[in-house]
């Protein structure tokens, strides 16, 4: 090999086989070279900016200037926390709420459709339902949200429906009840994938043999189905309650009557008055994701993802 | 084993199901050609006319072409930082190996809205308080940062999923019939990943193209399309324009994404025992 790279020394494959070489006895360069450039963007461009909004939460800004002023203090937790203005543990609670409630809605939704594509479906109906599910998840989530604007609103789809089947017309638009279906809609696919994938997972014998055993349906889907799909529910429900806490599109669109303030639409309406505040208010879907997530380790949910 | 009745009810939940799925992008496709400039179901008649409409005006071409430009420098840069940061996890063990997963995961799992803000901070932080860093005033490339962020993790799992699925046996044989590194690269790896690298920078395009979330913390005085229909949303004699782009909008990312299915096989669901 060494007379071979001699030889050819001076020829282009000569330098490229010189490269090669070099790169072959020392693995940790060609590692390096791999590895750091990605590793070192993500690290001062990504965990920089977090590092930087975790800060300006404890920032200010001055009244008359708005300007941020960089002196650490709690100011803006002490707000958000406040135990005599109520209005932000309102918020958070209607957003946890609203995530709660999204959540059960998508799991009951996702079941039937999960457990049809991964059992009953033959090969070819499977792939097509798979893109079916697939391509609404991929396409613009903006417009979709945009698309149940028109449907919701006085003279939409809804309730051209409604009227026809002789039903009273409802006003939908602005409410709480909106934004439920809306984000039901929006985050039904993550539920649907990693349910999916854990009915897939199951033998087909764990069901034949709680049948032999003289199980009925109902009872084997309690006893043997649910205890086994359940990692795949607590897995989709870590996108569908994470999303949910964080969104503003949705209340932007859909929300906006009384009471339909969430944690999302509230940090965007301060990003243009008081950033620090906003950044400070980031840190509680932040702190609720992180509770969420240990608990979902615990049951044992990313074995599942 | 499950009985007919079991069978039938959970087809016809599946069927509704998906109808609920794609219901909202029928709707948007039946306004985008709705004669009148009234939103109202049904629709009265069928026009091109507000293509021609979208077409001709200028805000909605700058934004298109401000979102294809985003969407391809994104997606550049998500194939150049993804597909390094796979082969290295790939090739190598090394100290932190598990971590690299997480912090390129890192955009996409967090609320969008946390990093939006996140990066608006640092831009400003950077442009008007750290001068030891670089200032980049906000334009079309913190927009191409920002999207680079979330797109550069797509990339990595579908070149590592490939890379995975294939023999290294293949890279050895290739180095002991004495072929360097690069033509090892170009007759061996490349045609293994180069469909899988592929599906990723289409994932990625589509991804970018209706990003609204972070864009709208990114992009100072610009307009993507998405920040456009989000801006024109409650202006009513806009409404048929935005039905036009919105239209395009989801065209331009449901194909990207069918191709991407086409070429990764996405669907793998070949088996079940």
């Amino acid at each position: 090999m060494a007379v071979d790279v001699a030889r050819e020394a001076g020829s282009l494959r000569g330098a490229r086989l010189r490269v090669s070489a070099a790169f072959w006895r020392r693995p940790w360069l060609k590692l390096a070279a791999l590895v750091g450039p990605p590793v070192g963007i993500y690290t001062i461009v990504y965990v920089g900016s977090l590092a930087v909004l975790l800060a300006s939460g404890f920032w200010a800004v001055n009244a008359f200037t708005s300007e941020t002023v960089h002196t650490w203090n709690l100011g803006n937790f002490r707000t958000i926390f406040s135990t005599t203005d109520l209005t932000y543990w309102r918020i958070i609670g209607r957003t946890v709420a609203m995530a709660a409630a999204v959540t059960v809605t998508d799991a009951v939704l996702a079941f039937p459709l999960a457990y049809f594509m991964a059992r009953l479906a033959m090969p070819r109906l499977r792939a097509l339902l798979f893109v079916a599910v697939l391509l609404p998840l991929w396409s613009s989530y903006l417009v979709r949200i945009y698309s149940w604007r028109t449907i919701l609103s006085t003279s939409g789809a809804l309730n051209w429906v409604l009227t026809g089947l002789g039903l009273p017309a409802q006003h939908l638009s602005g409410t709480n009840w909106a934004m439920w279906l809306v984000f039901s809609y929006i985050w039904l696919p993550f539920m649907v994938l990693p349910v999916f994938a854990a009915i897939e997972r199951i033998p087909d014998s764990y069901l034949e043999a709680s049948g032999d055993l003289g199980a009925r349906a109902g009872r084997t889907f309690r006893s043997v189905m649910l205890p086994l799909v359940l990692p795949g529910f607590v897995a989709g429900s870590i996108f569908t309650f994470a999303l949910t806490l964080g969104d503003f599109i949705t209340p932007a669109l859909i929300g906006g009557g009384p009471g339909t303030a969430m944690i999302g639409s509230t940090v965007e309406a301060n990003v243009g008055l008081n950033v620090p505040f906003a950044a400070a208010l980031t840190a509680v879907p932040v702190a609720i994701m992180g509770l969420y997530l240990m608990a979902a380790k615990r049951l044992g949910a990313f074995e599942a993802l | 084993m499950e009985t007919r009745g079991a069978r039938i009810g959970f087809g016809v939940s599946t069927a509704l199901v998906v109808c609920f799925l794609w219901l909202p992008l029928v709707v948007i496709a039946v306004y985008a050609f709705n004669k009148s400039s009234i939103q109202s179901w049904p629709v009265s008649g069928w026009t091109l006319h507000w293509f021609r409409v979208a077409w001709q005006a200028s805000d909605v071409r700058s934004a298109l072409w401000l979102s294809v430009r985003v969407g391809l420098l994104a997606s550049g840069i998500a194939i150049v930082l993804g597909s390094m940061a796979a082969f290295g996890v790939h090739r190598f063990r090394f100290f932190g190996r598990e971590s690299v997963s997480l912090l390129l995961l890192l955009p996409l799992a967090l609320p969008g809205i946390i990093t939006g803000l996140a990066l608006s901070s640092f831009f400003t932080f950077a442009n008007q308080q750290a001068s030891w860093l670089p200032g980049l005033p906000f334009s079309m490339w913190t927009i191409v940062i920002g999207h680079a962020t979330f797109c550069v993790v797509v990339v990595y799992n579908n070149v590592l999923a490939r890379l995975r699925r294939t023999s290294g046996s293949l890279v050895e044989a290739s180095m002991d019939l004495g072929a360097d590194g690069w033509q090892t690269f170009r007759y061996v790896t490349w045609p293994t990943i180069s469909t899988a690298l592929v599906g990723g920078a289409l994932l990625a395009f589509a991804l970018s193209f209706d990003e609204v979330i972070v864009t709208t913390f990114t992009a100072g005085a610009q307009t993507t399309l998405p920040i456009f229909i989000f801006n024109n949303i409650n202006r009513g004699s806009q409404l048929p324009v935005i039905n036009v782009v919105a239209f395009v909008v989801i065209a331009l990312t449901v194909i990207p994404v069918w191709a991407s299915v086409r070429l990764t096989h996405t669907s793998g669901l070949s088996r079940r025992s």
